[in-house]
This record gives structure tokens, sequence and C-alpha cells, in this order.
């Protein structure tokens, strides 16, 4: 599949409605780079809606301007310059009398493509979006809300539109499967890579989806642009740092793997093996409690004082090694593991299962001290999430 | 009067249509194949033609209207204040203003069969879902698009259902076509004195069973431009189950 | 008819039949004033005949068509069986109707009565079944947890909540019904019709008979858009 993007670059954008004195949206700058998620966010009415029709001139600029790949949208029509660009709303608004094969078709019709490729791409498209062929013959009323959506988003990247803006595609969606719906986002723009303008007013929504957001105050002002991570370290005022929530540091986690913060060197012990070397290593490592593994490295769990009583280790636990964490999960739910075993400590493991190293309450402390730029944006996080099987 | 003497008042006006028979006062032959067979072609040719005339004009402009979505007081209302007009009323205005003849009942005939549709067009064109018409513009359908691939076929089974009232009013008014001059079904029914009451009997069971048919017609259309998403949309327990009584679409309501 | 006056006698504005351009007026069945002013009392009562023809209908077909209503509240498959019946009889051209019933029930008011009650059926039981099955069922719950039988919900709670709906279709049988009462002349029974008919070339008497006729409408019209007002004091009046 071919995955061009486009640039994108707000200047100075200004909407001003007939008839009121604010402007809706005020000289508003942005640059998204081609292939980046760009996140607007903000309190309802701030604009988000107002500045994202704007690109495709669903609104008309009152003035400044928005440049694609470098041309300003003004030079051309509008409808050209919409089948290039993919469109997802809140309420899908799919067309009831079509079927979804005909829905999806829409665009590569408009552009004038032959029969075969359209039906070609209309069948990819059902597979990549995960709704089986059989569905191509149904109409919109004969699918859940769920999958109405998938739809509407296929509809949107079938013109192989560089770039896509996408009002609230999840709002109406239950908790549940906006969840679902945002990791298959993940996972396809991982794939992707289209350039793209996501507005929501969840917060949660934003750091998750976004390799920049776009935090908008009420008027359409621009009160700051950053990454996920440097949103939730450096909000740049009062209003931003209320916005995203005082449990900022822990909305951080979720940015995080295990793999990004330094491991507690931990004491591996076999069975059989001499309890003075045992404890002589002890002596210089992070952790008291030394973890009993088996040949291959695996962890059977914490050695009891007297495990380590005689002239050579016991297999005499104090306590199963749970819960066990893997390099690539996600910071937040490794602490969540913790907390709900009751334990300060958990052994990390790698793909084979050996212990790679300790994750303890103290290090995830430290971790959130962390500088930005070492923090990895979630594009790559989806990247790492899309090739892990 | 004894059920034997209704059901033989009918039995007479059937025979009737069929076969002529002496005028009341015995001076010419009234009834009959022949002459009912000219009465209704001239009744069906005025409503066909007033109603076409009425299609094309009140259905683009309905349509348009509904489009751009303004003047919706006006779209609206202008069947409200059709329906407080008598026909009665307006057809003597007719003859007593401008005139009779073929021409001027179709007049009257358009300007009755206006309001349903305009209004039908109007509404069915404007109340397709806003945010799907907004999705097919933010997809680059041009207004032209909009319009024809969007709009009009979401809109049409409201369209036939006005098409469908103003055709049963339409050829319900056209009975009084003949105090203009127009020889229609109405003559049998007006000239009581000529064809007497087995004659208006039949004239008005002619006319009752070919508005009958127009509306079972014209309702069969309505089912068959109906796409079936939207059948679906309307009813998503599946296409599969069929009412008994859902033989008769929702239409709007004008008794004529 | 009176003595002969002369013109200069007569106030200003004011002409007698006997004013020749009148009678020419008359003659050539043109659009007099005069005329209408001194001929108006034989519109009275064609107009009464013609307000209680639509009245008694109106009253009529407004208490079957809302007990069918209520009864296809309870009973839901009757709706299907009652709207296809009524559609059918409101598909029927008046005219038709009429005559189908002299046979039956005679020349007279009866016949007019019947078919102009069989008209309003549809409208309103439509509106009335639609109108109670829109109540959220969430409130019908809430007032049956809180104790009210089904009879009490339905007259304090259901119909209350109904009566926009209910009352928007009382609004069209009304204009409607005073329509077709313009041709129940053909059963027998009078009204403006029967005057219209009479001297259909005449403009005077048509402007007359008609504006009658669409003043009654209209007046209805607004009663019934009172009634709306007085009955639901919380809400602005729904149009028709
Ligand atoms: N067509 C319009 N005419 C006048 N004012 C408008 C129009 N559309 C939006 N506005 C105003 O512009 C402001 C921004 O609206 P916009 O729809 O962009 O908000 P939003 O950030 O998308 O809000 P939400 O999160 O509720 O969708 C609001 O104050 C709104 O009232
Ligand atoms: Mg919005």
């Amino acid at each position: 599949m071919s995955s061009d993007a486009a640039s994108l670059e707000l200047r100075e954008l200004v909407k001003r409605y007939p008839g009121t004195d604010e402007p809706a949206v005020d000289k508003l700058s942005l640059e998204v780079p081609a292939g980046e998620v760009c996140v607007l966010v903000g309190p309802s009415g701030c604009g988000k809606t107002t500045a994202m029709r704007m690109v495709n001139r669903m609104i008309e600029i009152t003035d400044g301007d928005i440049l694609l790949d470098g041309s300003s949208v003004t030079d051309r029509s509008p409808a050209e310059l919409r089948r290039e660009i993919g469109y997802v709303i809140q309420q899908i608004g799919l067309f009831p009398h079509r079927t979804i094969g005909d829905n999806i078709a829409t665009v590569p019709r408009l552009l004038g493509w032959d029969k075969q490729r359209v039906s070609d791409r209309v069948d990819e498209l059902l597979e990549l979006i995960g709704l089986d062929a059989e569905m191509r013959e149904r109409y919109p009323a004969q699918l859940s809300g769920g999958q109405r959506q998938r739809v509407g988003v296929a509809r949107a990247l079938a013109g192989d539109p560089p770039l896509m803006l996408m009002d609230e595609p999840f709002g109406a969606i239950d908790p549940i499967n906006r969840e679902r719906l945002q990791n298959e986002f993940l996972r396809l723009q991982a794939e992707l890579r289209k350039t793209i303008v996501f507005v929501t007013h969840d917060i949660d929504e934003a750091i998750k989806m976004g390799d920049k957001i776009a935090v908008l105050r009420k008027g359409g002002k621009l009160a700051q642009f950053a990454s996920p991570a440097e949103l939730l370290m450096y909000p740049a005022d009062p209003f931003v740092e209320d916005f995203v929530g005082a449990d900022r540091a822990l909305k951080r986690l979720a940015l995080q793997r295990v793999r990004d913060i330094d491991l507690w060197k931990g004491v591996l012990c076999h069975k059989g093996e001499s309890t003075a070397k045992v404890r002589a290593r002890l002596a210089d490592a992070d952790l008291e409690f030394p973890l009993l593994v088996d040949d291959e490295g695996r962890p059977l769990g914490w050695l009891s004082d007297r495990g380590l009583a005689g002239e050579r280790v016991m297999e005499d636990l104090r306590s199963r090694a749970e819960p066990t964490v893997e390099m690539d999960d996600i910071l937040r739910d490794a602490l969540s593991d913790l907390l709900a075993n009751q334990t300060m400590y958990g052994p990390v493991l790698d793909d084979q299962g050996r212990v790679q190293g300790i994750l303890s309450l103290r290090a995830i402390a430290g971790a959130l001290n962390i500088r930005p730029e070492d923090v990895p944006d979630s594009a790559e996080l989806a990247a790492e999430a899309s090739s892990s099987p | 009067m004894t059920e034997l003497a209704i059901i033989g008042d009918f039995f007479s006006a059937f025979e009737f249509i069929f076969e002529s028979r002496e005028s009341r006062a015995g001076t010419v032959q009234v009834g009959g194949l022949e002459e009912f067979g000219q009465l209704t072609l001239t009744h069906l040719a005025l409503s066909f033609v007033s109603l076409a005339v009425a299609v094309a004009i009140a259905v683009p402009i309905g349509i348009y209207l509904g489009h751009i979505g303004r003047f919706q007081f006006l779209a609206v209302s202008i069947s409200n204040v059709g329906r407080a007009v008598p026909v009665l009323a307006l057809i003597a205005f007719f003859i007593a203003f401008v005139g009779i003849g073929f021409a001027n009942v179709a007049l009257v005939l358009v300007l009755l069969a206006i309001p349903p549709i305009l209004t039908n067009a109007y509404v069915g064109t404007s109340q397709v879902d806003p945010d799907t018409v907004d999705s097919a513009r933010g997809m680059g359908f041009s207004e032209r698009q909009v319009l024809t691939r969007i709009e009009l076929p979401i809109a049409l089974p409201t369209i036939f259902g006005g098409i469908r009232t103003s055709a049963v009013n339409v050829v319900a008014t056209a009975t009084i076509a003949p105090y203009a001059n127009v020889e229609t079904l109405g003559i049998p029914i007006i000239n009581f004195n000529v064809y007497g009451g087995t004659g208006q009997l039949a004239a008005a069971i002619v006319v009752a069973l070919i508005t009958l048919a127009c509306d079972a017609g014209l309702g069969g259309v309505q089912r068959v431009v109906t796409p079936k998403g939207l059948k679906l949309a309307a009813n998503p327990g599946g296409a599969a189950k069929r009412r008994l009584f859902g033989l008769i679409p929702r239409r709007s309501v004008q008794p004529s | 008819m009176s003595a002969k006056i002369p013109l200069a006698q007569v106030p200003e504005g004011f002409f007698t039949e006997r004013d020749p351009d009148d009678l020419d007026c008359v003659a050539q069945g043109g659009f007099c004033p005069s005329w209408i002013l001194e001929n108006f009392d034989r519109y009275v009562d064609p107009f009464f005949q013609h307000v209680y023809l639509t009245g008694v209908s109106l009253a009529i077909g407004f208490v079957i068509a809302f007990a069918l209503g209520l009864l296809a509240h309870r009973k839901r498959w009757l709706t299907g069986p009652l709207t296809a019946v009524t559609s059918i009889l409101f598909t029927i051209p008046s005219i038709a109707l009429f005559l189908l019933l002299l046979p039956l029930t005679g020349r007279g008011n009866t016949t007019a009565i019947i078919a102009l009650v069989a008209y309003t059926q549809l409208i309103i039981f439509r509106n009335v079944a639609n109108g109670l099955r829109q109540v959220p069922s969430d409130i019908v719950d809430a007032s049956e947890g809180m104790g009210l039988t089904p009879m009490q919900t339905l007259l304090r709670v259901e119909v209350p909540m109904a009566l926009p709906e209910i009352l928007a279709g009382l609004r069209i049988a009304a204009s409607t019904t005073v329509g077709l009462a313009t041709l129940a002349f053909f059963a027998g029974a009078g009204g403006l019709g029967a005057e219209i008919e009479s001297q259909i070339n005449f403009k005077s008497n048509v402007v007359v008979a008609g504006g009658l006729a669409v003043a009654l409408a209209a007046a209805l019209d607004l009663a019934v858009l009172g009634l709306q007002r007085a009955l639901m004091p919380w809400r602005r009046a729904v149009a028709a």
C-alpha cells in the first residue's frame, strides 16, 4: 500500500463567523510534519472543529493561510481538494441508501478509478479494518456502531489521501469499544503513516493518539503545542496544567515502557550454589533479597533466609516471584500489577522468560524525573507495538 | 329500505356502466361502456396533464428549497393554506373570473396539486441527515452531486408520497370539471336530470375505483423507489419481516 | 321593491339595486358589492348549516378516532388493520362516498355526516396513536412505579404528553372537514357548497360563499390553536 503523506502548515489562521465579535479561531499557527498525528484538544466550543474544517475548506478561511505540502489550499477548488483529504466525523455520516461497499468506494469513484481497481480497493480496506468480505453488500443500518465507525475510517482512507481529518471519530462509541478502536487506529497508523489532524476533547485520548498535541483555549487561541510527554511534564500555563489534569504524572506512565527506565539489578542465585558468593553479591546489590532462578534463568521465587542458612543454596522460598513484568509492558500497567500484588518488586523478563532486572516502585518514581527528550513518543510506541507479535 | 333494494341499486348501477339506456326524459341514450370509456379517458387525461405539470413545477422548487434549507415556513405552510381552500370554491372562482375549458380546469388542478408535492419535496430533501450531507461534501462531492446522489435518492420516497397524495386529489377533483365544460366522469353525477340516481351511482363507483387504483399504483412505485438501505433503517428487524398491513406505506394526509 | 328615490337622496357610497350600473353588474355575473350587501342574508342559513355539518362531524369523528387511538395503544396489533381501513376510506373521493352512501342512508344530513366523520378518522386516529407511542417509556415506567394505575397513567401522563400531536391532528381534520363539507350538497345536505354551485358563474356569489368557507376554515384553525394554548400553557403551540 502506498503511504505518501503531506505536510500541513497553518499560518496565523483566523476564523470569524458572520455576526460574531470574537473570532472562533484566532491566529492559530501549527506545523505538522508528514506522517505525524497532530491532535487538537481543548474544552467544548474552543474552535477545534472550526480549525479542522478550514483545512478542507468546509469552512471558509477568514484570514491567514493553510499550506498543504507547501501550497495554499485556497488555490484549489474545494471539491477537488476534499477528494485528496480523508474526512471522518463523530456522527460518521455513512450514506444510508448505499451498501458498505459503495460507501467505501465513494472517493475512488469520484476520482474516476476503473471498476476493478475500485473493487480491489474495497476488499483491501475491508480486510484492513477487520470486517468480513460479506459485509460489503450490507447497509449501514445493519451494522453496529463500532463497525460503522470502522467503515467511516475505511471510507476516508479509500482514495489513499495524504492527509486525514478526524473530528472526534470515536466520541460516540462506548469506552470499551473506543479503546479497541484507538488501538486499531494506532496499529493502522504505524503501517500507513498518514498525516492526521485528530480532534478530541478528551486529554487521555490526545495523549494516547498524538505525536504532537495542540491545546486550544476558548476563542481558538493556541495555549501550547508540544509532544505528549512535554505537555505532561512542562505545561505552559495554569490553563494547560488544569486541562491536563492533576494526575498528569500518572498519565506520563502511560507513555513509557518498562525497558525505558533504569531497572534494578537483582541478585540471582541457583540451587546448590555457594551461599557465601551469593552473600557477597548481595552486599553491593540494589535489593537485599536474592531471586532463585532455574538453569534457564527463569524465576522460581524469592529465596527465604533459611534457603541461605546453609553452605549451599536450598530451594526454600519466602514467596513466589509474582508478579512478573515484561520489557514491553507499559509502565502504568506494570505499576498496576505491582500494586495489585501488594509488592514493591517484580522481576522483569525478556522474550524467553529470563530475568533481566527488577522493577521496583522506587525505580518507577525515579523514571518520572526523566527528561522529555528521552521519553519516546506514541508513534514509536505504536510502531513497536505493531512489530511485536 | 330493504337490503335487497340496496343491492338492486348497486346492481343496476353496474349495469349502467356496461349497457346504455334511455335518459330520464327518454330523449337520448345514456350510459354504457362507450360513453363511460370516453368520460374516463377525458378524466384521466385531464388528471395526468395537471399532475405532470404540477410535478414539473413543484419537485424542482421543493428540492432546491430543501437543499438550501431556506423558506421552510413558506414550503410547509403552503399545504396548510391549500387545505383551507375548498376545491369547489377554487374551481368556481376560476370559472367566474378566469374562464372555462380544459386549460383552465387543468390550471386549477395544477394549483391544487402543487402544495403537497412541494411540501413533501422540501421536507424529504431538507430532512436528510445533515451529517450525511456534511460527509458527502467533505469527501469532495460537488453541490450538484450532493443533491443528485445523496439528497434526491433519500428524499425520493417522501417526494412520491406527495405525488401520490396529489394524484388522488386531482383524480377526485376532476369529477367537478363538468362545471367548467370539461366532460369527465362528473357528467353523470352533476347532470342528475339526465342520468338519474343510477347514473350518479355508476359514475361514483368508477371514480372511487380509479382513485383507489391510482393510490395503490403510486404506493407500489413509492415502495419501489425506496432504497433498500432506508427500508432497513426504518425497520431494523430486517427486510424479511413483512407485516401484513405494511402494504400501505405511510403518506401525507389530505382527503378529497 | 321600494319607492323610487332620486339618486341625490341616497347617502354617498350606497347603491341600490336600481342603480343602472349595478343592475348591469349583476346581469353580467360580475363582482357587485352592493348586491352582496343586499343579499348577504341568503348566505346565513347555508353558513350555519355548514358550521353544523363541520362541527357535528368533527365532534363525532374525534370521539371515535380518539377511542380507536386508545384501543390501538393498548392492543398494538390493531394499529395496522385500523390504519389500513381508515386509509382506504380516506382515499375514496368525498363526492363518490356521498353518492355511494345514498342508497344506504338516503339524502340528507345523516349521509353527509357519516362521510365527513369517515374522513376525520385517519388523521386523528393516527395522530393519537403516534402521540401516545412517542411518550418516553421511562416516564410511563416512573408513573407506574409511583403507584398510578394504568388508567391513571393514561389519563394523567400519556394523554397530556400526547396532546400536542393529538391537537395537531384535530387542526388538520378541522380545515379538511370545512373543505369537504362544501361538497355535501351531493348528499343533499346543503351548506355553502350548494350556494356556490347554484350560481357558479356569478362572481359575487362565488366570492361570498367561497370566502365564507375559507373564513370558517381559518376561524376553526385559530380556535384549535387557542385550545392548544389553553390546554398546554407550558409549551408553545405546535404547528400542524
Ligand atoms: N456556523 C457558525 N456560526 C456561528 N458561530 C459558530 C458556528 N459554528 C461554530 N460557531 C462557534 O464557534 C465556536 C467554536 O465552535 P467549534 O464547533 O469549532 O467548537 P469545538 O471546539 O469543535 O467544540 P466541541 O468540542 O463542542 O465540538 C463556538 O463558540 C461556536 O458557538
Ligand atoms: Mg467539535
